[in-house]
């Protein structure tokens, strides 16, 4: 094997205002041709510095203070600015996170790709047009070649990575860096691209790095991964080993973090503290004040990273036994009797679309909402997920009356929200709260937290002034905060703190009913799991009710005691979560789990094909009969023809509305 | 039960230590807060065409209303026995056409310059920033309509509205500065209505509404304060804007009526001798005038630039 780059004691700096902070501070590694590296940790561990290093397009003020970055015969750390153009684009290629602002929405995407091949070899244009829609044929761009002249806006998300990706292989590079290629795309859509990248590295014989923060992600699709954290690589192995037998214990801490390996009735381990600020990190393992088996020795000195085939850098590495200690019980949600506290009935919202023309003639609608109804019972937590652009979102903004729907009801403890003028909803609106899905959005930067939970209170004229000052004080103790934070300003905090605020304040009421949107998909595994266990317990607590909205289906088992599955503004499989999520019966919830990564190589890579092809249609027309059938395996005719209607599964009441189901009906 | 109440304190245990580090954290909060007022100002020091501008401000202020203290000058009788002095011990920067000292007049033109133009713009601004933000936040109809209004304010030249206004009614301080914020709240509101239209989108404006609250509580405590940094800007070539304006308005001879003196009337005055060479009539108001302007405007360039370093956070 030989390696195509090998980083030998990296060291990076960036000058900040005040002080140098060191994102990457002696990391090594080798990747060989033909093989992924993965690089996994949480925000803020260096991972990205780690890959622009390589490619020295480090942001102001960074330099590679020491180490070398040898790729072939070349260290590309110690390279001019000029020999470094010669290499970006054209041996190393790089895809960013985010495909709407990776492209250029002035230039058509045949333009784009041909760009990077007409900077680095010596073609004609036509040569660089031709060599552009033979890459994005490479990367399964449907009808290459009339899209050639097409602007980036016209392409769905998914279709925009894979011209991302062509512009990284225009020029047959022999290192490929995908820095979270897939973190804002669907699971769907995120299957796709990975099974692509694996694909053409086989084919091109490329060596990939990999960086995400998803274990999942990580287990389906590398053959060696380096666990970073705090600017250094704790735990190197290959993959198949480091989920079998993680040795250090913040590697151990991230599996545990995740919702799917964790029983309903325990509690998820949530990683305690923050990662250290890299400017003055802690002397000793960097990990040692979060870490559970540290001893005075962690504080006092720092570990190498020591070992031949599976090196990692720890005095108290874990045994071959792996999980030492399991999580301490939690109680789950139960299921509830009687009558149900939300009624949601054939709720359908539909947005006009109007011409562009001076008149704004009214030529269709989008359908977001479709006869959606479910009814959730005092104490339970119902689970909404499906793909963004599903409607699911917009079902929660009707569901606290931030939105009229354009029919059909919504009975709110025994009273009709719906058709309410604002004058009434605001009396009722204290019984049902929102939590955002962006905690950096949904508080008002230019208040103190003290403000900001008193808001609430204020608005409903609740308690005098001292009344209201104990209140807040309360509502700190109940999610965590010290008192201390009542003076301070959101953007003081980390966002796991902030959504602990915002949790607060949708608290503050002492609402019946909590709609959740997203609550943890902006946030580490670590901060994800102490979210979900702090809304757990408050939920036992106060017999809250939540609806949780989330695309992550794992979370939502995890949380949820009835799963709702929206494709498309149709409710197309609704029942208990663990029955829906075990033995699922409409193909898209199949599809869904199945898209999933899930954190453990051998049945990751055993799914193989299985998920959900293609991707989600455009809701202003969307097809006729089963909204699904565009995308779905099983389909025939009658899918076509006829919309399904909804029929019972099991005595739980699971629920899907299927022509094919995957289990006979009841 | 008692299962239950385990399971309960062990969950909320494991985000123990995380407390502690935000406890640890809470004894900075302090010098935090302390330190995020120092790294404004600081990146506001560090430009020192800023350090310039508040230096030349600073001059002013000193010179109109500390200065007629320490020099002394009468400003109200007419000593027709020495108009028109050249410079001199007894009068260092001369004397006018009517025998006021040039250099007392130029301090006491100073304080009603300084007095209108800050006046009008802090008028203008808190008028402007209401009316941007109320338009921004409803939107439709009343927002359309509001900004018609602005427009078609905009389409007037605001020096006719001036001439006429002041041509009805014999002016004053309080008149002046009427009329000129009059002219120049059209500004702020664009400005700020722009800002308004991305903020009210903004999920913390959202949940007011959410909350059961008002349109009022949007638009004064969330809409209105998060375009303070627009507004701040702006403010400073207000100032200067507003400065200017009064003294083409007296330069016009519709400032405010002898005895009270500003710099533009001085100027205008001066301008009648500009062929008997008394430049001592003509050159300290222009400059004064130049001077205060530019100082006004680098402060604004200054703190556009520090409010952009605080928002990059570090």
């Amino acid at each position: 094997m030989t390696p195509v780059v090998s980083i030998e004691d990296l060291h990076t700096d960036i000058a900040l205002r005040r002080g140098v902070a060191h994102p990457v501070s002696g990391v090594s590694f080798t990747v060989n041709k033909g093989e992924t590296l993965g690089v996994v940790g949480e925000s803020g561990c260096g991972k990205t510095m780690t890959v622009l290093s390589i490619m020295r397009l480090l942001p102001p003020g960074g330099h590679i203070s020491r180490g070398h970055i040898r790729f072939s015969d070349t260290d590309l750390a110690a390279l001019e600015e000029d020999g470094m153009r010669a290499v970006r684009g054209t041996r190393v290629g790089m895809i960013f996170q985010d495909p709407m602002t990776s492209l250029n929405p002035c230039m058509t995407i045949g333009d784009q790709v041909a760009e990077t091949v007409l900077l680095h070899r010596k073609v004609t244009r036509a040569q660089a047009r031709q060599r552009a829609e033979e890459v994005l044929e490479l990367v399964g761009l449907p009808r290459a070649r009339e899209r050639l002249d097409s602007y980036p806006h016209l392409l769905s998300g998914g279709m925009r990575q894979r011209v991302v990706i062509a512009m990284a292989l225009a020029c047959e590079p022999e290192l490929l860096i995908a820095d979270e290629p897939t973190t804002a795309l669907d699971v769907t859509i995120q299957k796709q691209i990975l099974r692509l990248i694996d694909e053409l590295r086989a084919r091109l014989g490329m060596a990939v790095i990999l960086v995400t923060h998803d274990l999942g992600v990580v287990a389906g699709h590398t053959d060696r991964v380096a666990v970073m954290y705090a600017g250094k690589i704790v735990e190197t192995s290959s993959t198949r080993e480091l989920f079998a037998n993680p040795r250090h214990p913040y590697t151990e801490a991230l599996f545990r973090a995740l919702p799917e390996n964790v029983e309903r009735d325990r509690a998820l381990y949530a990683i305690p503290g923050l990662p250290p600020d890299l400017s003055n990190p802690p002397p000793g393992c960097r990990f040692a004040p979060r870490c559970g088996y540290a001893t005075p020795e962690c504080r006092a000195e720092e570990p190498k990273l020591t070992g031949d085939r599976h090196p990692f850098a720890c005095f108290h590495p874990l045994g071959k036994a792996g999980q030492t200690a399991a999580n301490p019980p939690a109680q789950p949600p139960r299921a509830q009797q009687g009558a149900p506290l939300l009624e949601v009935r054939n709720l359908v919202r539909e947005f006009p679309v109007n011409s562009n023309g001076v008149l704004r003639r009214r030529i269709g609608t989008v359908s977001a909402v479709s006869d959606v109804s479910f009814g959730v019972r005092a104490g339970e937590t119902f689970g909404l997920v499906g793909e963004s652009g599903c409607g699911k979102s917009t079902v929660g903004r009707l569901l606290v009356a931030d939105d009229a729907p354009t029919s059909g009801s919504i009975t709110f403890a025994g009273t009709q929200i719906t058709g309410q003028p604002q004058r009434a909803l605001r009396e009722l609106r204290r019984d049902f709260q929102l939590m955002f899905q962006d905690p950096y959005a949904s508080l008002d930067p230019r208040m103190r937290v003290r403000s900001i939970l008193r808001e609430p209170l204020a608005i409903q004229r609740r308690g005098s002034a001292a009344e209201q000052e104990r209140a807040v004080a309360t509502l700190l103790d109940e999610v965590g905060l010290p008192r201390a934070a009542l003076e301070k300003y959101p953007h003081e905090f980390s966002g796991g703190q902030r959504q602990r605020i915002g949790l607060a304040r949708a608290l503050a009421l002492r609402p019946k009913l909590i709609v959740a949107d997203e609550p943890v998909s902006a946030l580490d595994v670590s901060v994800q799991a102490q979210i979900l266990n702090l809304m757990r317990a408050l939920q036992r607590e106060y017999d809250l009710t939540y609806v949780f909205i989330s695309h992550d289906l794992s979370v939502v088992r995890y949380i949820a005691t009835t799963i709702g599955v929206m494709y498309l503004g149709k409710l197309v499989e609704i029942g208990p979560a663990e029955q829906v999520h075990a033995t699922p019966v409409h193909p898209y919830t199949r599809g869904l789990i199945d898209s999933i990564p899930l954190a453990d190589p051998e049945r990751e890579q055993r799914k193989g094909q299985a998920g959900v092809r293609g991707e989600l249609p455009s809701a202003f027309n969307p097809p006729s009969g089963c909204r699904f059938r565009t995308r779905c395996r099983l389909a025939t005719e009658i899918c076509a023809e006829e919309a399904p209607a909804m029929r019972r599964f099991s005595e739980q009441g699971q629920q899907a509305a299927c022509h094919h189901p995957l289990r006979a009906a009841l | 039960m008692s299962t239950e109440a385990h399971s309960e304190r062990v969950s909320r245990n494991m985000d123990g230590p995380d407390a502690d580090a935000e406890r640890n954290r809470a004894a900075n909060a302090e010098a935090h807060k302390r330190s995020r007022l120092v790294r404004t100002l600081s990146t506001f020091l560090e430009n020192r065409l800023a350090v310039v501008g508040v230096g030349i401000v600073g001059f002013f202020l000193l010179f109109c209303y500390v200065g007629p203290s320490v020099y002394h000058t009468d400003q109200i009788h007419i000593e027709l026995s020495e108009t028109t002095l050249a410079p001199s011990l007894a009068h260092p920067l001369g004397t006018n056409e009517v025998g006021y000292d040039q250099l007392g007049r130029l301090m006491v033109g100073g304080q009603s310059s300084l007095e209108v133009g800050i006046a009008a713009a802090l008028l203008a601004t808190a008028f402007g920033t209401l009316w941007g933000a109320v338009a921004g936040y409803a939107g439709g109809v009343i927002d359309a309509a509001m900004m018609r209004i602005v427009d078609a304010l905009l389409a007037m030249p605001a020096l006719f509205l001036l001439l006429f206004l002041s041509s009805i009614a014999r002016p004053n301080s309080g008149l002046l500065i009427l009329v000129i914020s009059l002219i120049s709240w059209l500004g702020p509101a664009r400005l700020v209505r722009g800002q308004a239209l991305t903020l009210r989108t903004r999920d913390y404006v959202r949940s007011v509404r959410l909350m059961g609250g008002g349109p009022m509580r949007a638009v004064l405590r969330h809409i209105a304060p998060n375009s303070i940094g627009t507004v701040v800007v702006n403010a400073p070539f207000q100032v200067a804007d507003a400065i200017l304006t009064v003294a083409a308005l007296s330069f016009l001879g519709l400032g405010v009526p002898p005895p009270a003196a500003n710099w533009g009337d001085m100027l205008s005055n001066g301008i009648n001798y500009v062929y008997d060479g008394y430049w001592w009539l003509i050159y300290p108001p222009g400059l004064a005038i130049v001077l205060v302007v530019v100082a006004f405007n680098l402060i604004g360039d200054a703190l556009r630039d520090s409010f952009d370093v605080r928002l990059r956070r570090r």
